[in-house]
């Protein structure tokens, strides 16, 4: 943690590292999403000044807590329906009382007496009742802390039209009656899975878009990874929520060498491995081994484990294939998508030959659901080519490049119809 | 809170009168009726008649104006409602998904307003 220095700083740090913690209380506390928020905000600016003036509480933390509880209370009062709020009230004067009974502000919010409450808040996030936009919005703004013109720079949305949807989403959430638990355990598994879905796409929102000019997104890939580290710390047992952090961290350590300097994106066999993220490798690696004797498998730690298997090996050559084509299978039990059978066919290819490969993708495209899938023909078109059936290859090549849809993607297609054009055998068959 | 369930399925979709999917489908809603009842949810349920029978008023310029049908032609007609208790949208949740018609309609789950 860095000493505190100026009130202005501690409070940025503050916010950064606690507003998640803050806010969830306050929120369990009022029962109102948007009162909370705006008495938090009022308690900031309060602490601003008062900081200047008095110097730093013990807890910058919890004497937020405890004067955004009184500006809550302020709000309540002026409210017009001031008497239909006398239960909210009490509640809060109760809470205060309980403060000042106990111990000063200067209590951390570690302190048990304040208990966590972001697990509720993120499942009242993530929430199948609201739109997936606004989950994640509504995610990174609660529990993230960003601020409402950050998001709408990721979303590249305007700011405004942001605002308004996450105005609309407390509404929501207040109105419709979205509740601030832990879901039964009926639903559990399912509403464990919406919170994981709404981090992986906060991740990949950053992932994807690292290649481009806007910097902010890289931002993304960190915060996610923060989520996944609160959640996982809140649900231990759940193995599914280490297998996800474990699969951004090991996506992540490879954050740097993913683009060449003109931002185009560098396939895995040609990045430069000396410059991965060690720290991030081991980090992900650590909680797989962890998380993977307990025998609840799922997609996210079967993806992390064949991420795990690419991080640790020394060069493309040396990968184990073998075992990236027994993980793709088992990931194929869980979600038979094309998507992973694709995969899973170019690992058998490599881990065997080019000709099993390709046996088993024409058996994935044997109901014809992949004829028009760009991925399908790119990955048949590298299988012949290794296979020596250059004309085959080059058939497929152009398949793929009439079906891609995306320049960069075009391009490299092209580049390679071109290098199987230009070899020996093409020319004299 | 209330909440009120709102039933919407095709007519015609769905177990028919007449088949033995039907008997189930009613028993169905009598065992739906007597859980909500007994988990002191049930506040107020009908079933409405088809939308064949429907008029619509509309009142312009003072004067009433009545047309035939239903207001808006979808596809989905509402064949009828409950109005459940619940302690939040999550119960409310639990409640509507056990609606017989949710397995091939679909339930508009919206909380009643309260003017304070």
């Amino acid at each position: 943690m860095l000493p505190l220095s100026t009130p202005k700083q501690a409070i940025e740090r503050t916010v950064r590292e606690e507003w998640g913690r803050i806010l969830a209380s306050l929120v369990k506390s009022i029962g109102d999403f948007q009162l909370a928020e705006d008495s938090l905000q009022e308690a900031l600016t309060v602490a601003l000044d008062n900081w200047n003036k008095k110097g730093l509480p013990k807890s910058p933390a919890a004497w937020l807590l405890t004067t955004a509880r009184r500006k809550a209370i302020d709000r309540l009062r002026r409210d017009k329906n001031f008497s239909s709020k006398q239960k909210e009230i009490a509640y809060l004067m109760d809470l205060e009382n309980m403060d000042k009974g106990g111990r000063e502000t200067s209590a951390s919010v570690d302190d048990p007496e304040i208990p966590d409450k972001r697990l509720e808040m993120i499942f009242t996030c993530c929430h199948p009742a609201l739109e997936q936009k606004t989950r994640i919005a509504l995610t990174l703004r609660t529990l993230g802390g960003l601020t409402t013109e950050e998001i709408a720079a990721a979303f590249l949305d305007r700011p405004q039209a942001m605002a308004q949807r996450l105005v609309r989403a407390k509404n929501k959430i207040k109105l419709a009656g979205i509740p601030y638990e832990i879901p039964d355990m009926d639903v559990l598994p399912e509403r464990i899975s919406s919170v994981l879905s709404v981090i992986y796409l906060i991740f990949n929102e950053g992932y994807s878009a690292s290649s481009g000019d806007r910097p902010v997104r890289s931002d993304l890939c960190d915060e996610a990874i923060r989520l996944a580290r609160i959640i996982t710390q809140l649900l231990p047992n759940e193995a599914e929520v280490a297998g996800l952090l474990a699969l951004m961290l090991l996506h992540d350590s490879r954050r740097l060498t993913r683009t060449d300097g003109s931002g185009a994106l560098i396939a895995l066999q040609h990045q430069n491995r000396r410059r991965w993220d060690r720290g991030k490798i081991n980090q992900g690696v650590r909680l797989l081994h962890d998380v993977l004797p307990r025998q609840h498998l799922g997609p996210y730690q079967l993806q992390a484990a064949i991420s795990a298997v690419h991080a640790q090996s020394e060069s493309w050559e040396a990968t184990d294939w073998a075992q990236v084509q027994a993980l793709y299978a088992l990931l194929y039990q869980i979600t038979p998508t094309p998507v992973v059978r694709l995969n899973q066919a170019l690992a058998l290819s490599y881990a065997n030959s080019p000709q099993e490969g390709l046996h088993m993708l024409r058996e994935a495209a044997g109901d014809g659901v992949l004829e028009n899938y760009q991925p399908f023909h790119a990955a048949k078109a590298d299988l012949l080519l290794r296979n020596g059936q250059i004309e085959e290859a080059m058939n497929s090549y152009r398949r793929a490049i009439e079906l891609s849809d995306n320049l960069s993607e075009r391009r490299f297609l092209e580049q390679k119809l071109d290098d199987v054009s230009n070899t020996p055998s093409a020319r004299w068959s | 809170m209330q909440y009120m369930c709102l039933i919407y399925s095709t007519e015609g979709v769905g177990p028919q009168p007449g088949t033995p999917e039907f008997g189930a489908f009613m028993q169905g809603y009598a065992d739906f009726g007597q859980t909500v009842q007994k988990a002191g949810k049930f506040v107020a349920g009908d079933a409405l008649q088809p939308v064949s029978t429907a008029t619509s008023v509309a009142v312009r310029d003072g004067k009433a104006e009545t047309t035939d049908g239903p207001f808006a032609e979808t596809k989905e007609q509402l064949g009828g409602y409950y109005i459940l208790d619940c302690e939040d949208l999550d119960e409310a949740i639990k409640y509507a998904a056990m609606i017989p018609s949710a397995a091939h309609g679909r339930v508009e789950v919206r909380p009643v307003m309260i003017f304070d």
